[in-house]
């Protein structure tokens, strides 16, 4: 049998299609179950006396949130002026440069906001997440929390989720509002419009519901990354070098679903 | 005094029957059957690759195995709940082989850790029976100090006293001297003796080294390949005529067995043909 695999290219070919599937659902099994251990603690941690702890959380929410405070805001300011531009130009075309304040005020929120926000914060935190488990997982310190009966996920996974779960919708607020700055900047310089009239038309064109629909993605975002990061982090095996497989491995997965993900989700929202 | 004699009036602590450990198609562990006495430092030789980690490993519940069930202090982890496995855990003890230290909290923080999950403490008793520990193990000046600025032997020591810190029944130690000077291994041995014999605990130590082992060792039990080979006292295990222990005691290689179809697999990568 075995053999017979080995010479047939196409048998082969076969054989590690299946072997490739069995891996991602069970890779994508691990991550829900994941999720649904990292919820449970947060929901019922505290009944059984193992909650989730507070000043775990608070110190994720500044390194996730406050600190990527002024590069989400330097990011989403450009993105803001690199959508005047490109809008207005565009624009110019059909002479009606000024509709380019509805352009702005609902591709930022709906999409730019939530999208620049979950890259940054999937290099940043994501990667720094599979790092510093992959590294405690070398370490035997996963090993050690459990026999002193600490949950890895609770410990670890799970104030991360929480801190990622205030924190993204926070933080792609900041950036709705940089974004649309930037336009308004943008469109003062080049077609002299008035900032205050500029941010009331931004006003009227945007319902509660194009902003929520920005909201929504980044909690959907804030799972992905803290539990594709964790679980990167979780399978490190084979030492330093393992770690930075995962850690890479991490990003470029977190912001490939990301990506997916706010396709779907755009077309869902958008019917 | 004959260590069968006497281990028929102590209470057992842990209960090992036929355990079977596999990962994929390859036994790491076969028929293994050992019974450890209250008070008594069980010591688990055996050469590398022979599978005392994995050993350790599940009798610390960190795996399920395959086959067989594992008693500690009366209840059976491999049957458990995770609830039921949390309390257990608050008897039982650690020190891992590179002191699995949490590199983000200092000395103090990490011996606090296991007080701070399983009671409910004030900071200042729980500061209080740290420093105890920390006293233990000598190491009350670390107490602000963060691992990585701690020496291999401190490390050793700082993991020790984490291990401790509950009080533990059960105390298992995964190679204690290994990466040490001779003194500082002949300090942890004293130490270990010492818990015994204060604390009255039940301690597993896994090594190879045979200077320790003899030390410390109330009995011997020795792995390989997978199957234990012998348990019994020191005297004993140097009295044994097993070729491979006499082989490990007398630091002498193994003779290999060569089998010529094994080796051409070997070589070609591929099985031999049947009709060869």
């Amino acid at each position: 049998m075995a053999a017979d695999t080995q010479a047939n290219p196409i048998a082969r070919w076969v054989e590690r299609l299946g072997r490739g599937t069995v891996r991602a659902v069970e890779e994508l099994g691990y991550h829900a179950a994941l999720l649904a251990e990292s919820l449970y603690w947060i929901a019922w941690g505290a009944r059984r006396r193992q909650s989730v702890r507070f000043a775990d959380t608070v110190l994720e929410m500044m390194e996730v949130g406050i600190r990527a405070l002024p590069i989400v805001a330097v990011l989403s300011l450009a993105i803001g002026v690199m959508l005047a531009i490109q809008g207005i130009h565009t624009l110019k075309t059909f002479g009606a440069e000024s509709q380019v304040v509805v352009g702005i005020a609902l591709s930022v929120t709906r999409e730019f906001a939530p999208l620049i926000v979950a890259i940054l914060v999937a290099g940043r935190s994501g990667s720094a997440l599979a790092a510093r488990i992959g590294t405690m997982q070398i370490g035997q310190e996963i090993d050690a929390l459990r026999v002193i009966g600490v949950s890895p996920v609770r410990f670890l996974v799970a104030p991360a989720l929480l801190a990622m779960l205030i924190m993204m919708p926070a933080l792609t607020f900041c950036a709705d509002v940089m974004g649309i700055m930037g336009g308004a900047l943008y469109s003062a310089a080049d077609l002299g419009l008035d900032i205050g009239t500029y941010l009331d038309r931004t006003r009227d064109a945007l319902d509660v519901e194009d902003v929520m629909q920005g909201l929504v993605k980044s909690l959907v975002f804030a799972v992905l990354i803290t539990l594709i990061g964790t679980a990167n982090g979780f399978a490190v095996s084979g030492g330093a070098q393992g770690v930075g497989r995962a850690t890479t491995r991490s990003v470029v997965l977190s912001i490939t679903a990301i990506v997916i993900a706010d396709m779907i989700f755009t077309w869902f929202l958008s019917r | 005094m004959s260590a069968a004699a006497d281990n028929a009036e102590r209470t057992p602590v842990i209960e090992v029957e036929d355990l079977h450990v596999r990962y994929g198609s390859r036994d790491i562990l076969r028929d293994v059957n050992l019974t450890v006495y209250q008070g008594e430092i069980l010591v688990i030789m055996g050469g590398s690759g022979s599978g005392k980690s994995t050993f350790l490993r599940y009798l610390l519940g960190l795996h399920r195995p395959v086959g067989g069930s594992i008693k500690l202090l009366g209840r059976d982890i491999t049957r458990l709940k995770s609830q039921e496995l949390y309390e257990l855990r608050r008897k039982i003890g650690m020190s891992f082989q590179g002191g699995a230290l949490f590199n983000s909290m200092s000395v103090g923080e990490n011996v606090r850790l296991p007080l701070r999950e399983h009671t409910r403490l004030d900071e200042n008793t729980m500061r209080i029976m740290s420093r105890l520990k920390l006293e233990v193990v000598d190491l009350a000046h670390a107490e602000d100090l963060m691992p990585a600025q701690l020496s291999g032997g401190m490390v050793k020591r700082a993991a020790l006293a984490r291990a401790i810190v509950m009080d533990p029944r059960l105390l298992f130690f995964d190679e204690p001297s290994a990466g040490l000077d001779p003194v500082v291994s002949a300090e942890l041995d004293e130490l270990i003796l010492r818990l015994r014999d204060t604390m009255h605990m039940t301690i597993v130590v896994v090594t190879h080294e045979l200077d320790s082992a003899f030390k410390i060792a109330d009995r011997i039990t020795f792995l390989d390949r997978g199957r234990i080979l012998m348990t019994g006292s020191v005297a004993e295990v140097r009295a044994s005529d097993d070729p491979r222990i006499q082989n490990l005691l007398n630091r002498r290689p193994e003779a290999r067995v060569r089998d010529p179809d094994e080796y051409l697999r070997r070589l070609t990568g591929r099985e031999p043909r049947p009709s060869a």
